[in-house]
């Protein structure tokens, strides 16, 4: 079992290792690019921030798709969930012009997460009906949306003042507090770590999490200790769509206060690779979702200061989640001398 | 002239000797049989005839040459075709590019020719097809008919059927020994594979009895009887089994009547299984894996529901419970693979738990304290070598059997349903598993033992019931149980 905690770190060394290739293809230091990836974001207060603001969408992320994961269900569409819980928090943020922000902000979560539920469930549906494959489906659903929203904000939401394809400006009330003054750091972190807690005593301490996680590791076994596998799976895959539409609602409510189609930078799919290192568990997920946050903020640092491309990021994440799938795997296996 | 003829085969795996110095001959245009139990060596001689294993030792003749056969495309360039139980077709393609594949000419492939060559040979051998029919939309019956037309249709003029009428159903049956006996009529040769008596002496002109791996005897079926043929399958006299009725037994408290399951393709999997189950008594069902006792189990145990009848505890029907339920109603269900019935990656303790779960939670959390101290008890109790916390795939063979049984046990059930429950166990695993299964008998439990191994079932139950292509076959009182007696009814030999 000790392997498995090693697992991360082990795997954040192999990627330093391999990505370090690239490094010196792009005609720079490899050591002095991981100095500016990980230790100059953090040793300033206001970057150091900024990798908790990248962090929250991600926290969000990660945990949807881990509770999906949990119960057997792939939900690759977290992505397209997301901007099903942003455009809730749109219509909301620039509806309610009255209200105060303790009914608002609670609404836009509530809303946010119904339609990330609402956009999970016609995959989900056909998973437990029809036995259709989820990855293919939520996958879909994610381009589904997209063109949605373009259609949104280039129709009936496009800003009446300026013309731009994005939709009304949020009223005050609605928009998050920031945490901590000059900041971008807001309520949603707040909320994300709440949800860390929620969704880990969900899975780990309750008797539903149980039947999820038995549904997740042997559908065969599960059935047989009379757990209904269908609806386990199904309200996982809902919950996790809700999950992930409050990452919509965190990033449009605590960052841009109006819909824009690059409102997520791929968050949907990254939480994939947050879920994946920190191993399916909601605190392993937070600690994943920030060492990706600052990874990303780093990657800026690092063009900027060493002239490599900032997709240098992208490359170390991609490695990360390859090596870390190498590893979970190979564990299962012990090199013998014959 | 011979159409085969095989001298002095030998072949052994290992220490097994399959075919040892076996003589067959198939004259032109008869359909010969060849008969025997499971593991008689039939398929094995067939394998060597089309070139599938290589004999130790021995000759074949194939129209009176000596031949060498090295693989499946030199016996089919001898004209030696095989149909087996397990179709080789590829499902997406239609039946014309099946009966082609591999067999045809040239670069360029015209859907309209091979559809119109397959529909002339389809109508010169009189077996019926549609060529453009998509495999995967055909029934097992119209699969076995392309794989016979796939084999003829490479001018076969030898064609083997391995145990062919196993994936029918009765009336497809009847379709198959038509269309043979009408190409037998044109010239063909047939050897048909089967360890049924009925459909034996029904089809075939001549029979060979094989019997671990000799040739008990070949006779002519208008000189011979099913009696005669039994007895030479198990080489004893057959001497008459007593038969039970399902129910009698002194206290019945556990009755299945009238349970039918269709399968696939409209084949009854289980058909009208009926017994009944005393307080205090192991109730043996006995088989040849494949003729039910895996969906018996899965019926049982709740995970499916039977298409007709009913099961009964102490009078109350609980045909339509699900598997929670029944342990509620006082069934012990242990699963009949101990890796599918449990979750690996849970701890024991959670396995344990898993079943019940209303049981172990407390304001709407898991009692986890409760979990792991009733996984303490029941460790000790069972003796199992591990601790609640350990994940369960971790566990040995014998220990994980332990928890599965355990688990059922700890309910203090009516009913034990224990399947296959010492398969892949040690000696010691194995020893105290039958214990255990005797002191819960001794305890007034009711105990359904469904098991693959026949001394097993001698060895521990009161009464056996034979289950023989879903259906009871007869049931036995133990004390007048031989492996004979039973290997018997379990072939299917003698029918009630």
């Amino acid at each position: 079992m000790w392997t498995r905690a090693l697992i991360p770190v082990a795997a954040v060394l192999a990627t330093f290792v391999i990505t370090s290739i690239f490094i010196i293809l792009a005609g720079a230091n490899p050591f002095e690019a991981y100095y500016n990836f990980i230790i100059v974001p953090l040793s300033s207060k206001f970057s150091a921030l900024e990798v908790l603001v990248k962090a929250t969408p991600l926290i969000f992320t990660g945990l949807a798709v881990t509770f999906a994961f949990a119960a057997g269900y792939y939900n690759i569409g977290a992505e397209g969930q997301l901007y099903a819980g942003a455009v809730a928090a749109a219509w909301v943020g620039a509806t309610f012009t009255n209200l105060p922000a303790i009914v608002v902000v609670p609404l836009m979560l509530v809303l946010g997460f119904a339609a990330g539920m609402l956009w999970a469930l016609l995959p989900a549906f056909l998973k437990v009906k029809l036995k259709v494959d989820e990855v293919v489906t939520t996958l879909l659903m994610n381009s589904i949306i997209m063109y949605f929203i373009s259609a949104l904000l280039n129709g009936p939401w496009r800003d009446p003042e300026t013309g731009w394809p994005k939709s009304p400006e949020f009223f005050e009330a609605a928009r998050f507090v920031q945490l901590i003054p000059k900041s971008r750091l807001h309520l949603g972190f707040v909320i994300a770590l709440i949800l860390v807690v929620i969704v880990f005593i969900v899975i780990k301490r309750t008797p539903f999490g149980l039947q999820m996680r038995a549904a997740g590791a042997s559908k065969a076994g599960a059935l047989f200790a009379g757990i209904n596998v269908n609806r386990t799976m199904l309200i996982a895959a809902l919950v996790s769509g809700g999950i992930a539409g409050l990452a919509g609602v965190s990033e449009i409510a605590g960052i841009h206060y109006h819909l824009i189609s690059e409102l997520s930078g791929g968050y949907g799919y990254t939480g994939i690779i947050v879920a994946t290192l920190g191993g399916l568990n909601p605190i392993g997920v937070s600690v994943a979702a920030m060492f990706i946050g600052l990874i990303d903020t780093g990657a800026q640092t690092v063009s900027r200061v060493l002239g490599v491309p900032v997709y240098l990021g992208d490359v170390v994440q991609s490695t990360l989640l390859l090596v870390t799938l190498s590893m979970l795997l190979l564990q299962n296996y012990r090199i013998k001398r014959i | 002239m011979l159409a085969v003829e095989m001298k002095h085969i030998y072949k052994s795996f290992g220490p097994v000797k399959a075919n040892h110095d076996v003589n067959f001959d198939l004259e032109q245009g008869e359909i010969h049989a060849l008969l025997g139990e499971n593991g008689a060596g039939k398929t094995t001689l067939m394998r060597i005839l089309y070139g599938l294993y290589k004999a130790d030792m021995g000759e074949i003749f194939i129209n009176g040459e000596k031949v060498a056969i090295h693989s499946p495309k030199e016996a089919i360039a001898a004209g030696v075709g095989m149909v087996t139980q397990h179709f080789t077709l590829v499902p997406p393609l239609t039946v014309a590019e099946n009966v082609v594949l591999g067999y045809t000419n040239g670069v360029v492939l015209s859907q309209r020719e091979i559809e119109k060559n397959v529909a002339a040979a389809s109508e010169k051998f009189g077996i019926l097809v549609n060529p453009s029919a998509l495999v995967k939309d055909l029934s097992v019956g119209e699969r076995q008919r392309v794989e016979i037309l796939k084999a003829l249709y490479r001018n076969a003029r030898i064609l083997i059927m391995d145990e062919p009428t196993a994936v029918l159903v009765p009336q497809e049956v009847d379709v198959l020994f038509e269309s043979l006996l009408r190409l037998v009529k044109s010239g063909l040769s047939v050897i048909f594979i089967s360890h049924k008596l009925i459909e034996v002496m029904a089809v075939s002109d001549r029979i060979t009895v094989l019997r671990d791996g000799k040739v008990a005897n070949t006779v002519k079926k208008s000189e011979t009887n099913q009696v005669e043929l039994a007895k030479m399958m198990v080489g004893r006299e057959t001497f008459g089994v007593r038969l039970l009725d399902a129910c009698e037994t002194s206290e019945p408290i556990y009755e299945l009547s009238g349970v039918t399951l269709d399968g696939k393709h409209g084949k009854k999997v289980l058909d009208d299984v009926s017994f009944c189950v005393s307080r205090g008594e192991i109730l043996g069902i006995a088989g040849v894996s494949g003729n039910g006792q895996g969906e018996l189990t899965e019926v049982i145990t709740g995970l499916v529901t039977p298409t007709k009848g009913s099961i009964k505890i102490e009078g109350r029907d609980i045909t339509h419970l699900a598997p929670g339920q029944l342990s509620d109603a006082g069934i012990g269900r242990t699963p009949q693979d101990r890796h599918e019935g449990t979750i690996g990656d849970l701890s024991v303790a959670e396995n344990l738990a898993l079943e019940h779960i209303k049981d172990y939670t407390q304001k709407g959390l898991l009692d986890r304290k409760k979990i792991r101290d009733d996984a303490t008890t029941i460790i000790k109790e069972f003796q199992i070598k591990a601790s609640p916390g350990d994940q369960l795939r971790k566990l040995s063979g014998g220990n994980m059997q332990k928890v599965v049984l355990a688990r059922a046990l700890s309910r203090k059930p009516k009913v034990l349903i224990a399947s296959q429950p010492t398969r892949g166990l040690d000696v010691g695993a194995t020893e105290y598993v039958r214990n255990r299964l005797l002191e819960e008998r001794a305890r007034g439990t009711a105990i359904v033992l469904l098991s693959e191994d026949l001394d097993e079932v001698l060895a521990l139950s009161d009464r056996i019931a034979v289950i023989y292509e879903g259906r009871i076959m007869g049931v036995v009182p133990s004390a007048e149980a031989t492996p004979e007696k039973i290997g018997l009814l379990m072939a299917g030999a003698v029918q009630h």
